[in-house]
């Protein structure tokens, strides 16, 4: 058996968040895809300030996740609000459809 | 309880927030109502913020921090977000966006700047960031029935929301790498040994540029200036970015203080970069929004050259350059609200052709204001271009310096062009005339500023004495 140790909890961090970031930057479909994306980055966030509080024995990581938790759902909401409000002028939420401006 | 009253003017401003909320929700068509309330509510709050000028405390186990230097950026935008009230007014009403919670979600905003600004923590800096973009999400697609402007909401929200990421995994490794989220403490335990903590470093510092729009993050704001309202775009354009170089001082001048040859070489880049593209992307614009976009990074640019000298006077010479940044965007953006064809507002460069014949005292604003932002003695703009490259240059950057002084040569073309299409080009269109003393108002304030600069250069810089150590 392998010992689980920091090391393990922040590679899984690390995957999670790049996994968000190419998401981002990858997805050619939906704007929704984003949004969840988003999501991912934060919650990689809360897995490498939760493990670093557990290994340091320090409190304060575990408090920050509690905060960002919130901050997330706000922005999710904020973030889907805006979707719709997009979709309602143009009738579609493809990423492809979002190019009325360019140059 | 005597802390309390160390934090008065954002409890003041939260308070004034939420009666201006039920004024707005109780009274039918408030509007302008709310929109009065709110420049008494930012007026009390300078006044606060002056009564304790210069204070120096730390509050709630050394978390939150008053000193000069965040009082000196609060004044700063509250006495820019009460010009853009001030003159938006009549604007927003002709676009049919005269809801209360505009001037609602500006000052929400306002909110989390302060917080973001006097932040001694990462927990309650990343708060502060977050209110404010919150609320800037918000404000970006103000104009709700409009693709363009829904549009400018989405791209706005995706990248922030990815830069918030980036700068928050960079908070989790630098919590994790330096074993504190206290700013004083971070400076201590960051040194040039603390491999994971340079990383750390490096993300924020990537998102702290998204916030500003330095080079390599700055794809939305071109896009998000022209589809948003012109005045959330002239918030845009001056309170965040003002904001975001104060931040990023302080986070250069605090945590990361012992890692100074690190960050330098990073803020280099970006600037040189900042310059370079806002100058030469600007050249082949028609929508004057855009054209003031590319000119607001390479505004940017210059300002981060002073932040990368990472000296006392380089710090000093960044905040005069964006206190003068304010001044002439602040002007230049009134301009755009007195360019009205046919009672429809204006955006298009050619519009502006033959002004001089026409309205020869607007036309006379544009160029002193199109002047100073081109850095053209004896105008503001050349003075702040002026202490930004004096400290480069005792710094012994003199890459940077060079870079920098070519591309204002550049830019100069593109506002010489608007210039030179003011005044002598054949007049097409027939401008409406606008009767807005508070437009004019602003725009003649931010000229004679501009303009009587030359008398008293050093004035910001005596405002700032003592400022860093």
């Amino acid at each position: 058996m392998i010992e689980i140790g920091l090391g393990h909890y922040l590679t899984l961090g690390a995957i999670i968040f790049f996994l968000g970031v190419i998401g981002i930057f990858l997805n050619r479909k939906n704007v929704i895809v984003i949004l969840m994306s988003v999501e991912l980055i934060l919650l990689s966030v809360n897995i490498n300030l939760i493990s670093f509080s557990i290994f340091s024995g320090d409190l304060l990581g575990q408090i920050f996740t509690m905060l960002i938790l919130t901050v997330a759902a706000a922005e999710a909401a904020i973030g889907l609000a805006i979707i719709v409000i997009f979709y309602r002028n143009k009738g579609s939420i493809r990423v492809e459809d979002i190019h009325e401006m360019k140059g | 309880m005597e802390n309390l009253n160390l934090i008065l003017p954002e409890i003041s401003l939260f308070l004034g927030i939420c009666l201006a909320l039920m004024v707005g929700v109780f009274f039918k068509n408030s509007f302008s109502i709310v929109m009065k309330l709110s420049i008494i509510i930012l007026l009390g709050v300078i006044y606060l913020i002056l009564t304790d000028w210069g204070g120096q405390e730390k509050l709630f186990l050394e978390s939150f921090k008053n000193d000069k230097f965040s009082d000196y950026f609060k004044v700063l935008i509250l006495i820019s977000s009460i010009f853009i009230f001030f003159s938006s007014d009549q604007f927003i009403k002709d676009k049919k966006l005269s809801k209360f919670e505009y001037p609602i979600i500006i000052m929400f905003s306002i909110l989390g700047m302060f917080f973001m600004l006097s932040a001694n923590d990462l927990i309650l800096f990343y708060l502060g960031l977050e209110l404010q973009s919150l609320a800037l999400y918000v404000l970006a697609a103000f104009d709700r029935d409009n693709v363009i402007s829904s549009e400018a909401g989405i791209k706005y929200f995706v990248l922030s929301a990815l830069s918030s990421g980036l700068l928050l995994y960079g908070c989790s490794l630098l919590y994790g790498f330096t074993g504190s989220t206290n700013f004083d403490e971070i400076s201590i335990s960051l040194v040039a040994q603390n491999t994971g903590a340079i990383f750390a470093m490096v993300f924020i510092l990537v998102g702290l540029a998204f916030k500003v729009s330095a080079v390599p993050f700055h794809m939305w704001t071109p896009d998000v200036y022209e589809g948003a309202p012109t005045s959330i775009t002239n918030f845009f354009a001056i309170v965040p970015k003002a904001v975001g170089l104060g931040v990023i001082i302080r986070f250069m001048d605090l945590p990361f203080k012992n890692i100074l040859e690190e960050w330098q070489t990073i803020i280099i880049f970006i600037s040189i970069a900042s310059m370079i593209l806002g100058s030469v992307a600007a050249i082949g614009q028609k929508n004057i929004k855009r054209l003031l976009a590319y000119s607001s990074i390479s505004h940017m640019g210059y300002a981060l050259a002073g932040v990368a000298t990472g000296t006392a006077s380089g710090y000093s010479s960044t905040i005069v350059y964006i206190t003068i940044y304010i001044i002439m965007n602040m002007g230049a953006f009134a301009c755009l609200y007195l360019m009205k064809v046919e009672e429809r507002y204006t955006e298009e460069i050619a519009d502006l052709s033959g002004l001089s014949k026409e309205k020869p005292i607007l036309a006379l604003s544009f160029l002193i204001l199109f002047f100073s932002l081109a850095g053209i003695p004896p105008l503001g703009g050349f003075f702040a271009k002026f202490f930004v490259f004096m400290s480069v240059i005792e710094s012994e950057l003199y890459a940077l310096a060079i870079i920098g002084l070519l591309t204002t040569v550049i830019s100069a073309f593109y506002y010489l062009k608007v210039i030179k299409i003011i005044y002598f080009d054949d007049n097409k269109i027939k401008f409406d005339d606008v009767r807005n003393v508070r437009v004019k108002a602003t725009i003649l304030i931010s000229c004679l500023i501009l303009s009587l600069f030359f008398i008293s250069p050093s004035i910001i810089n005596s405002l700032l004495d003592g400022l860093f150590i």
